[in-house]
């Protein structure tokens, strides 16, 4: 056959991996990125003319994100790459994409979606403030442009993001003030045997939080957040929490929140692809086999956009799919054994990680009505309580929530964590909110390419 | 078993208003629906509520309708957003012989108690001055306006449970039988209801039914294109649309007082009624855009932050199955509104619940009768 032509989204780990092979077989990819430059979050690139060294921006895994730079970089007139590329919608086997306000659709043969995660994010009373962000925005900020989120920052939620940020902000120099997990530590005692799944993985996790330990910040478990005080109109003043049965109040002008990550399914969404329920993470996934083939024939699925195994995993599963594709497609056929055999260990290390630091979902159900759920519409948790629907989408129709520009990024996990506790349903009973095109805005000045 | 004096077949904006408007009547009702209530075309369409641009002859319905609309939140319990801000229909340059058809209409229109004024000129750029340079006229509507249809069945739906309908959700009709002088109606969950009277709204599936009950109809089901803007701060009071018959240049759209603005409009993509699902084709949402930017250049600034479609039902002369069966008695039709059923909605159900209870209506129904499609 005429050679295939394969879509890669998405140029973090698992998409670069995933060309690396492709192109070893003589296949040239398209590989299509939101980014400006390659390596996804954990291996974001700085912007060109920045000159910090791989160590201060990647700690112990500096060596990886070393050797994935220079393998995109030996690949890049190997493959069609398309960088500050948005891929908005797929339809009838074509992605269609926006660069610079001009649309493109583009066949495929294979599609192969490596888009990655954002955060997880647990509403708290005053959460949209100017002052509060994700865990993934306050490390792009450090990472991009060599900035902290504030002059005093408290850490809240709960994985091993939480860590890993704050003690880059440490390393870079920034004040943290406080991390602050809503997780129980006796949580982490108890997954340990999945955890040593990884023990790599883990000795980082203790060497990190040794290192937050040393350098004088504050480190809590268990804790409920309350409420984070400020105004519209200065943003971020203090934060409060429970912790140990009595109530904390600590300044701060800065807040970065996240609960572990949730994967960005959209894509997958668009391309028609089933959906799981997922009890661990309590959260709907794609389905996916061991190598990496979604429901829908053609169309693959690798990193954390499938399902959160890390960086290092999205390495190991972008290869996978990369090879299953060639073997489906007639090109080239490998042994995928020991692959597959890394990614089922990432796996059930992953499922240590969610019950060490779980996602508080009796916390989210106890909320008060006046917390903010959707801070896009301003729905609040009373609104979701009261709203005349038991699944997502029929609520989102009556009260807006997940409506906005992030289309329930941010809160259709919580929204659906009030509603099943409200309405005393399972939480799989809620649904999950459908992925529309376009994923991210577009704008309506775009005009489409003159092929 | 359950029986009442009417079975309802359809949750849409037809059922659900007739459910209520037979009540209001003092007839019983039980209403089917195989999802929930409104979620189809009526809770899925662009929301105009607009007479103007309707065949004269259905004014005398859009008309009743208003009345509905102007005290839904009074008559309902419940909002659905229901703004009379005006509706204004424009026509381009390189049509010209339409602005004689919308003076021509405007007199006719004028006859059925709907008031337009028709703009041109300095008059038409000072009132709309966010007008493209293309745009040749306008009719202006204003007393017409729009409304949030994802609220606007749901809510017909709980008055009516209030006056005491049973609705049914998640109830899917399998088969409906004349038994006597009884229509018995069976679901796929083994249900079996009964009543003397059967109204079916099953809107893009109402063709299914028909020809289940031997009164076949010509049918296509199209998925139109929408789209919404993030909120910018609200400044567009009438939604805008333009006049031609080019489907692709056929966009519309609104303000809502969130400040999200509306994109309808242009070519419409296949659904899948038997799936329950449609989808919006991309090549679809980037012409309507384009379109979009014809008619008002300054929305190509926004950014579109999600796009959606539903199921419409469409007969050959876009006009309703709306009236008495043509084989049995005990047997009524209000569905097949060729995307343009949302402002009458309310003036189905009343109509069709005058009808059932009384066996007559003034409102005009003679174009929507079903035998016209019956083969010779």
């Amino acid at each position: 056959m005429a050679e295939p032509r394969v879509i890669i989204v998405g140029a973090g780990p698992a998409g670069v991996r995933a060309a690396e092979v492709l192109v070893a077989s003589g296949v040239r990819p398209v590989v299509i990125d939101e980014g400006r430059r390659d390596g996804g979050q954990i291996y974001r690139r700085q912007p060109e003319g920045f000159t910090r060294g791989y160590d201060s921006l990647y700690g112990t895994e500096a060596d990886r994100a070393l050797s994935l730079h220079e393998t995109f970089d030996g690949l890049k007139d190997k493959i069609d790459y398309r960088p500050d590329t948005l891929v908005w919608n797929i339809s009838q086997g074509r992605v269609w994409t926006n660069a610079n306000g001009r649309v493109d659709d583009l066949e495929y043969d294979a599609l192969l979606l490596c888009t990655g995660a954002t955060d997880r994010v647990m509403p708290v009373k005053g959460w949209q403030y100017a002052g509060v962000f994700s865990l993934g925005a306050s490390q792009v900020a450090l990472k991009s442009q060599a900035v902290s989120i504030g002059r005093r920052v408290v850490f809240m939620g709960s994985g091993p993001l939480l860590y890993l940020v704050a003690s880059q902000y440490v390393k870079a120099g920034a004040n943290v003030v406080a991390v602050l997990d809503t997780a129980p530590f006796f949580a982490r005692i108890k997954a340990l045997p999945k955890l040593l799944a990884e023990p790599g993985v883990l000795w980082n996790g203790i060497m990190l939080t040794r290192m937050l330990q040393k350098s004088g910040v504050r480190l809590m478990t268990g804790v409920k957040p309350r409420e984070i005080l400020g105004d519209p109109e200065t943003g971020v003043s203090s934060l409060q929490f429970e912790a140990g049965g009595k109530i904390h109040e600590i300044a701060c002008d800065a807040v970065a929140m996240g609960h572990h990550l949730r994967p960005e399914t959209q894509l997958a969404d668009l391309a028609r692809c089933a959906f799981r329920f997922d009890s661990v993470t309590r959260q709907w996934l794609p389905v996916v086999d061991a190598d990496g083939r979604s429901s829908v024939d053609g169309v693959y699925l690798a990193g954390d956009g499938a399902r959160i195994l890390g960086a290092r995993s999205a390495e190991a599963s972008g290869q996978l799919a990369a090879m299953t594709l060639l073997s489906d497609m007639g090109v080239a056929a490998s042994d995928r054994w020991a692959l597959r055999q890394a990614v089922a260990n990432y796996a059930r290390f992953a499922t240590g990680l969610a019950e060490a630091f779980p996602w508080p979902h009796e916390q989210i159900a106890d909320l008060a009505d006046d917390v903010v759920l959707c801070r896009c519409e301003g729905v609040t948790v009373g609104e979701m309580r009261r709203v005349d629907a038991s699944e997502a989408n029929r609520a989102k129709a009556f009260n807006r929530v997940g409506m906005g520009r992030c289309q329930g990024r941010y809160c259709g996990l919580a929204g659906a964590e009030v509603l099943a506790a409200a309405r005393d349903l399972p939480i799989e009973a809620i649904g999950r909110l459908r992925g529309q095109a376009p994923v991210k805005p577009i704008s309506v000045g775009v005009a489409e390419d003159e092929a | 078993m359950s029986r009442s004096d009417v079975i309802i077949v359809g949750g849409g904006l037809m059922g659900c208003s007739a459910a209520f408007f037979l009540r209001q009547r003092g007839r019983s009702v039980t209403l089917l629906e195989t999802d929930l209530v409104g979620r189809q075309a009526s809770g899925t369409n662009f929301g105009n509520v607009r007479r103007q641009g309707r065949p004269i002859d259905q004014l005398p319905l859009a008309n009743r309708a208003i009345e509905t609309w102007r005290k839904a939140k009074e008559l309902l319990g419940s909002d659905v957003e229901y703004l009379q801000s005006g509706h204004m229909r424009v026509c381009y340059r390189d049509r010209p012989e339409n602005v004689e058809k919308m003076e021509q209409y405007a007199a006719d229109a004028r006859q059925m108690g709907l008031d337009l004024e028709i703009l041109t000129g300095n008059a038409l750029r000072a009132r709309f001055p966010f007008l493209g340079p293309e745009v040749l006229a306008g009719s202006y509507s204003p007393l017409d306006g729009h409304a949030n249809p994802r609220l606007a069945s749901p809510a017909f739906a709980r008055a009516a449970k209030r006056l005491g309908a049973e609705i049914h959700e998640n109830t899917k009709m399998a088969s409906a039988e004349k038994i006597g002088t009884d229509w018995e109606v069976r679901t796929e969950d083994g249900r079996i209801f009964h009543a003397p009277i059967l109204l079916i709204t099953a809107g893009a599936w109402g063709d299914k039914i028909a020809a289940q009950l031997g009164e076949p109809v010509p049918f296509a089901t199209l998925a139109p294109t929408m789209s919404v803007t993030e909120p910018v701060p609200y400044a567009i009071a009438p939604a805008m649309g333009v006049m031609t018959p080019v489907e692709e240049e056929t966009v519309y759209f609104r303000q809502v007082a969130r400040g999200n603005i509306i994109l309808g409009g242009s070519t419409r993509a296949v659904s899948y009624p038997d799936l329950y699902r449609a989808y919006v084709l991309p090549q679809n949402t980037v012409s309507q855009l384009q379109q979009i930017r014809r008619l008002a250049p300054a929305l190509g600034k926004l950014n579109i932050i999600r796009v959606w479609t539903g199921i419409e039902g469409y007969t050959p002369d876009s006009l309703p199955v709306m009236g008495p069966s043509g084989k049995e008695s005990g047997l009524f039709y209000a569905f097949g509104f060729s995307g343009s059923g949302f402002q009458i909605g309310p003036g189905v159900g009343e109509t069709m619940a005058e009808l059932i209870d009384t066996g007559k209506t003034d409102i005009p129904l003679a174009g929507y009768d079903i035998r016209r499609f019956a083969k010779a």
